[in-house]
């Protein structure tokens, strides 16, 4: 139980790459702490929207996103904890059937940016289950490569709303830090929407 | 009684409002029954207030006005969510219709109904208190500039006195 996802085999910032490699318009809501690192690693970009606060936020984002950009789609990639202070929000999600959407919760069973503590799903607490119950139209878990390459086309394009928790190593890696600034965050997403293209950050 | 929810749904479908984001309140009753009857507006049922915030951060980055409606009970459970808004700059406008206040029959809502006002103003929100139903519609009027072109954060606070009396049948 206590080490148990120190040996996942799934790698944080590989997922989050193989998730972003081909991203062209889609819209990346990163929720706090290492989530919004990953995406930053992964290649900053207007596009993104990496939290630096808000905990428990960031689906409910990705849903404002996902109701005024119906042509776009959103991914909202969230640690466990994050989730697990919104989880409210996925009955909200149901509600609103957005097609566009799709949750991601890289689940690494802790709260990794507080000294590796357990979260609730360290014990069992089964969260693409709280989604399927709240009406999500997919959901699943998982938990190696050969899942991984199954999610990823359901991920970027079935209809949502589409949730999945990816099981992925408890581990400490560098900070990749994104601007920290929201009111630049904000505004270059808003821009970028509005001119209708994808810009690369930088 | 009062239209003032007719004059304030007026005013959002003029200002281009299109998320429309609520938890119920008997007093806003009316007001949702638009919202929600409106085809220009997308109705969002929260669980918590704090929901909203962060649904209307996400509209506004997409290019879509929003508006919360709430009771003055759900203001405690919005203050991590408005640091998001005032960190972002987020434009925020709320309806907030009171508890706690005249003829209050739930004593249990009386801590956040004397605070609410209090608690949004130290959080950077502009919070104003109508008591007067018809100026409910024009508060709301004035606020949709500074909030949308100037990414201000304004609550419009309905006084109690506004609405029936809830008396649980007594």
């Amino acid at each position: 139980m206590t080490t148990k996802s120190e040996s996942y085999p799934l790698r944080r910032r590989e997922v989050a790459k193989a998730l972003l490699a081909d991203r062209d318009d889609l819209i990346v809501v990163g929720g706090l702490g290492s989530c919004a690192w990953d995406i930053t690693d992964a290649g900053d970009h207007d596009l993104n929207f990496p939290l630096w606060g808000a905990m428990g936020g960031a689906a409910a984002i990705g849903l404002g996103l996902a109701l005024a950009k119906p042509e776009y789609r959103v991914l909202v990639l969230t640690g466990d904890g994050e989730m697990l202070m919104g989880m409210g929000t996925l009955a909200t999600i149901a509600l609103q059937k957005s097609r566009n959407l799709a949750v991601v919760v890289f689940d690494n069973e802790r709260y990794g940016e507080t000294g590796m503590q357990h979260t609730h799903t360290a014990f069992g607490v089964d969260l693409p289950a709280v989604a399927s119950a709240a009406g999500f139209l997919s959901t699943g878990t998982v938990t190696n490569q050969a899942e991984m390459i199954e999610a990823l086309p359901v991920i970027l394009g079935d209809p949502g709303p589409v949730f999945r928790s990816i099981k992925v190593r408890a581990e400490s890696l560098d900070f990749v830090l994104p601007p920290n600034d929201g009111v630049v965050l904000k505004d270059r997403m808003r821009k970028a929407l509005a001119g209708g293209a994808t810009g690369k950050a930088g | 009684m009062s239209e003032w929810a007719e004059d304030v749904f007026d005013v959002l479908v003029s200002a281009g409002v299109r998320q429309a984001a609520y938890v119920p309140d008997m007093g806003l009753k009316r007001l949702i029954e638009l919202c929600r009857a409106e085809d220009s507006m997308t109705a969002v049922s929260l669980t918590t207030e704090e929901e909203g915030m962060a649904l209307l951060c996400g509209a506004w980055m997409g290019g879509e006005r929003g508006v919360l409606m709430m009771q003055s009970s759900g203001v405690g459970n919005c203050l991590n969510m408005l640091s998001l808004t005032r960190a972002c700059e987020i434009p925020l406008l709320m309806i907030v219709t009171m508890r706690g206040q005249h003829q209050e029959f739930n004593s249990w809502q009386n801590p956040m109904g004397e605070h609410a006002q209090g608690f949004l103003e130290s959080a950077g929100v502009s919070a104003s208190m109508i008591e007067d139903s018809a100026a409910i519609g024009p508060a709301v009027a004035d606020a949709v500039g500074p909030v949308f072109d100037d990414n201000a954060r304004i609550a419009i606070m309905v006084h109690q006195k506004v609405f029936p009396t809830k008396t649980f049948g007594k």
